[in-house]
């Protein structure tokens, strides 16, 4: 293991919304002492799984520089992201791309499709000419499965939505980068086309070397192609390690109750049982309190409303779980 | 981890069963400026009494257009061209305006997708409820009317104190629960769930889920559930009917459906979804491949079809009984051709 | 009765056979973009058109016979009848002027007044709108602060004062005056609007793209924003013009320029109502009218035409 600069280190992220002076609102916490790191190789896919709420977004949008974090640091090859100028924006902007959930909001109804692609070899410095530009737009719609002339001069509302989608997988690939965060890439987009857009994803992975954060509540497609894994809950991380660990034995209580919800295609394989309660947001006021999931977990002690639990390691490689059940 | 036998998922043969809801010919078009759109080909089937029947397939295949259809909302510029749709016998499609309007909730309702944003921000749940009610059957006393609307409230697993709140006042998954109350409300034979789930999380999701299941048990309602998502069809219904470019392909209760799919078009459904269980290489398939308004003479999966053969070019194939219950539309099960 | 959208749903829709795809669905053929776009064309047209086939200088003083009632209309003034010809088709004032000249020299410079204050308005709204919106942060709260003093400051009882003290007043002037209060409403209008944009996935994209704030200003967001900004626009006219219209009328405004608020002043002064000539009033107030609404519709239809869900479209 070399001491390498990781390509990505978030350190300890929060991210706190509203409850001052002058703000409207109560006070979330959105995000809470997130920490993570992506080395420069190999190139891994990381999930960040969790449910509408848990802070996932959140993260994303601190990555790609949309929202300034409370506390923490995100690092991107030792440079805080929020300290980079001139060149140095620039390789950050053409190095870690992005990828949404929604296939037409991304697209300014105003122009042709090929509008994306102009914007980034406009700005970006990629280095090429006009006519290796038009070819290399054309070689990376090939890998998607289109041509140019099918999509380039239309309108977006003018192709289906899984054709938008993967001409911004296209655009994604086009700019070789370093990290690409996929916030819900597939959500969107027909079974039929799901699985050709994660195979891309696996492609870029192993032919070359881009690393994927995948941001998703679907643990099914988690479970299909993610390394790692991190879940998240309420804005902490509840259980982290390799996809298949966490998947296949989990440890943290909500993580449990949330593979145990998932319903298997196979109607030989019964759903687990309904735990009932209704999220409780109430314990996310303040980043002093204690463990989120207390109002619902089976398992609930009177220790975790004091504080936090930190992460405690759990068998499995590298394995973490966020649980005072696993305090030694 | 139980398997089950197969058999235990085959119920009695059709003549013991009762139809509720008996869908003939259903053909239903959009007309566009460049010509009509077949986006309901001449479908029939049956829906049996107290079952839950899937409706699945990729996007534009027709399945949320036929179930519009049969609760006759499909939006302009969609048209039912010909058909027959009877609940218990009564003909949907021959009755006027008036009488449609009066007898469709209380024959057939709708959990409509995002069913939760369909509820108005400014009325309370009850009141809701409550309009659903006296619209159809007339004025009632204001104690029967609340007695009613609590035992809808318990059916579907809401605390009595829903009955004062607003829908904003609700998470997703007891607004859902709501819609659902507001479904059963006239106690209709069937209820159509377009997609009940989809916006919900997936613990959320678990619950609302149990709480149809329940709802089925207790009152014997049949339910048409349309879907993308396959596992929550293998955990919720009984039979699945498959459809594909506006034709159905596929009909069969819900075990075979997962462990011995006939039609390649299922196959190739099945394979590629994805699992929490296993680890398994992606599928790549490719999609709806040709045009709605041109389709090609013959069977409609022909351009995708691993085993087509000439005569699949041809003529469209019959729908053949292979198993009691378990019906398939490929010429790989035999030469039957379609009439008409 | 209110009633939750399902049940709105199925009470509507009974019949099985819908009405067929109609061309007429191009959202540009507005009635009411069509009709004020019509109204507003005309009173230009007016002025253009105009005096090629009516002499203007008719409008001076002096041109014409006094106190004449429009063609083929008897009024008694003061006690003497008078009847209208054809030479007059709208009747004089008490000054000797045409009205069919006042009209056709005076619509088009009320026009131009309020037009060029609120396109001065309308541009410093969109630089600081776009600024504060964008940028946010303390420009963002100068921008708002000195935006939102502004529009609570009398606009009426400043320009009457402002007005008084400026002894000769050119319609340049006017319109500069005018402009000062006409750009609160448009900054505090794009603000909003680039609020919303700057969260659009597509804005959201030129920014991973590496776009500069000013492109993305320019290239992404204005296109979108021009249907609302052309609405806006229509909306603070009729509000510059009538601003002009209302000072001239005290006599505040450019008094050798026969603008339509020049006309009313004069006739107010002359009391021309109680006097029974109800046109010297009458037509340049219609003229405004007809300005005014025209502007409105224009401005409502524009909404309609942006907003497809107040057509009674279902989005």
């Amino acid at each position: 293991m070399t001491t390498a600069t990781p390509l990505l280190e978030i350190r300890n992220a929060t991210k706190v919304y509203g409850g001052g002076f002058l703000q409207s609102g109560s006070r979330v916490v959105a995000l809470q002492n997130f920490s993570m790191t992506i080395p420069e190789k190999p190139a891994v896919i990381t999930t960040i799984a969790g449910e509408s709420g848990s802070g996932k977004t959140t993260l994303a949008n601190a990555i790609l520089g949309f929202i300034n974090l409370t506390a923490g640091q995100i690092f991107y090859r030792g440079q805080d992201i929020t300290t980079l100028t001139g060149q140095d924006a620039t390789n950050y902007r053409r190095e870690v791309q992005a990828v949404f959930q929604d296939p037409y909001e991304v697209y300014n109804p105003f122009y042709r499709v090929k509008h994306i692609y102009d914007m980034v070899i406009a700005h970006l410095d990629l280095g090429y000419t006009k006519s290796q530009a038009r070819e290399v737009i054309e070689q990376s719609l090939r890998v998607v499965g289109l041509r140019g002339e099918e999509v380039l001069e239309k309108y977006p509302h003018q192709l289906s939505g899984g054709q938008r989608q993967r001409v911004m997988v296209a655009r994604a690939y086009m700019m070789n980068p370093k990290l690409i965060i996929a916030d819900e890439p597939v959500s969107a987009v027909d079974a039929s086309l799901r699985a050709m857009i994660l195979d891309v994803m696996l492609k870029l992975r192993d032919d070359l070397g881009v690393s994927f954060l995948y941001i998703t509540h679907d643990l099914s497609t988690a479970y299909q192609i993610g390394d790692d894994i991190f879940v998240l809950y309420q804005g902490s991380i509840a259980e982290r390690g390799r996809t298949v660990d966490v998947i296949e034995r989990p440890h943290h209580p909500y993580v449990q109750m949330l593979i145990n919800s998932v319903p298997v295609p196979d109607p030989a394989v019964k759903w687990g049982a309904v735990l009932e309660g209704v999220a409780d947001e109430s314990l996310r006021a303040t980043v002093e309190s204690g463990c989120r999931f207390y109002p619902r977990c089976p398992s609930r002690m009177d220790r975790c409303l004091q504080a936090m639990p930190p992460l405690y390691a759990v068998d499995g490689h590298e394995q973490q779980a966020a649980c005072y059940l696993y305090h030694k | 981890m139980i398997a089950q036998p197969a058999s235990n998922f085959v119920r009695a043969s059709q003549a013991n069963r009762e139809v509720v809801l008996d869908v003939r010919n259903l053909r239903i078009h959009y007309e566009t400026p460049k010509g009509d759109v077949i986006a309901v080909n001449g479908i029939s089937f049956q829906v049996y009494k107290g079952e839950i029947v899937g409706l699945v397939g990729e996007s534009g295949c027709g399945k949320t257009t036929a179930a519009m259809g049969i609760l006759q909302l499909v939006p302009s510029p969609g048209r039912i061209l010909a058909g027959e749709i009877l609940i218990n016998g009564l003909d949907m499609l021959g009755l006027t305006g008036e009488e449609l309007r009066e007898r469709r909730w209380r024959e057939l309702s709708l959990i409509p997708q995002g069913a939760m944003n369909s509820l108005n921000p400014v009325m309370r749940v009850r009141d809701q409820i409550g309009d659903a009610i006296i619209t159809h059957e007339g004025q009632q006393p204001k104690d029967k009317l609340k007695a009613r609307i609590l035992e809808l409230f318990a059916l579907v697993g809401l605390p009595p104190r829903v009955y004062d709140l607003y829908p904003h006042e609700l998470s997703g998954g007891m607004k859902q629960r709501a819609c659902i109350a507001m479904a059963i409300a006239l106690s209709p034979p069937v209820i159509i769930a377009d997609e009940p789930t989809s916006a919900l999380d997936v613990v959320v999701q678990r619950v609302v889920a149990q709480t149809l299941l329940d709802v089925k048990e207790r009152l014997g309602v049949s339910m048409i559930m349309i879907g993308h998502d396959m596992g929550l069809q293998a955990q919720m219904v009984d039979r699945i009917i498959v459809m594909y470019a506006g034709n159905i392909v596929e009909v069969t209760p819900v075990f075979p459906a997962f462990h011995n799919p006939l039609h390649p078009y299922t196959q190739l459904l099945i394979s590629s979804i994805p699992s929490i269980r296993e680890r398994k290489p992606l599928k790549i398939t490719t999609g709806l491949t040709h045009d709605l308004r041109n389709p090609p003479p013959g069977c409609s999966f022909q351009l995708r079809c691993p085993h087509v053969m000439d005569i699949c070019k041809k003529t469209q194939p019959a729908m053949i009984e292979r198993e009691p219950e378990h019906r398939v539309a490929c010429y790989l099960y035999g030469k039957e051709e379609a009439k008409g | 009765m209110a009633e939750s959208a399902i049940m709105q749903d199925l009470d509507t829709t009974t019949s099985k056979s819908a009405r067929r795809f109609s061309r007429w669905d191009n959202p540009w053929f507005n009635t009411k973009f069509l009709i004020g776009a019509g109204m507003v064309l005309f009173i230009v047209l007016l002025g253009l058109v105009g005096p090629l086939f009516w002499d203007t200088r008719l409008a001076r003083v002096g041109s014409a016979e006094l106190n004449l009632p429009p063609m083929g209309i008897t009024v008694e003034v003061d006690g003497i009848k008078y009847v209208g010809t054809a030479k007059n088709p709208l009747g004089t004032e008490s000054n000797g002027r045409d009205m069919l000249a006042l009209l056709i020299t005076g619509a088009p410079m009320s026009l131009q007044v309020g037009v060029i204050a609120a396109l001065i308005g309308m541009g410093v709204g969109i630089v600081l709108g776009s600024a504060a919106g964008y940028l946010g942060g303390w420009v963002d709260n100068v921008i708002r602060t000195l935006a939102d003093s502004v529009i609570t400051i009398p606009a009426l009882a400043v320009l009457i004062t402002i007005s008084a003290y400026v002894r000769q007043i050119e319609l340049s002037t006017m319109a500069l005056i005018l402009a000062l209060f006409a750009w609160p409403a448009p900054t505090r209008f794009v603000r909003a609007q680039v609020l919303t944009l700057r969260e659009r996935g597509y804005v959201r994209m030129a920014r991973l793209s590496g776009v500069p704030p000013l492109e993305i200003m320019l290239k992404e967001m204005m296109p979108n924003m021009l249907p609302w900004i052309a609405a806006s626009l229509s909306g603070n006219i009729t509000g510059t013009i009538l601003a002009a219209s209302s000072l001239e009328a005290l006599g505040l405004g450019p008094t050798r320029i026969p603008t339509l608020g020049m006309t009313i002043y004069y006739a107010i002064r002359a009391v021309a109502m109680l006097r029974g000539m109800w046109w010297w009033l009458g037509f340049p107030i219609l003229t405004l009218t007809i300005i005014f609404v025209g502007f409105f519709l224009i401005a409502t239809g524009l909404d309609e035409i942006a907003n497809p869900r107040l057509r009674g479209v279902k989005a």
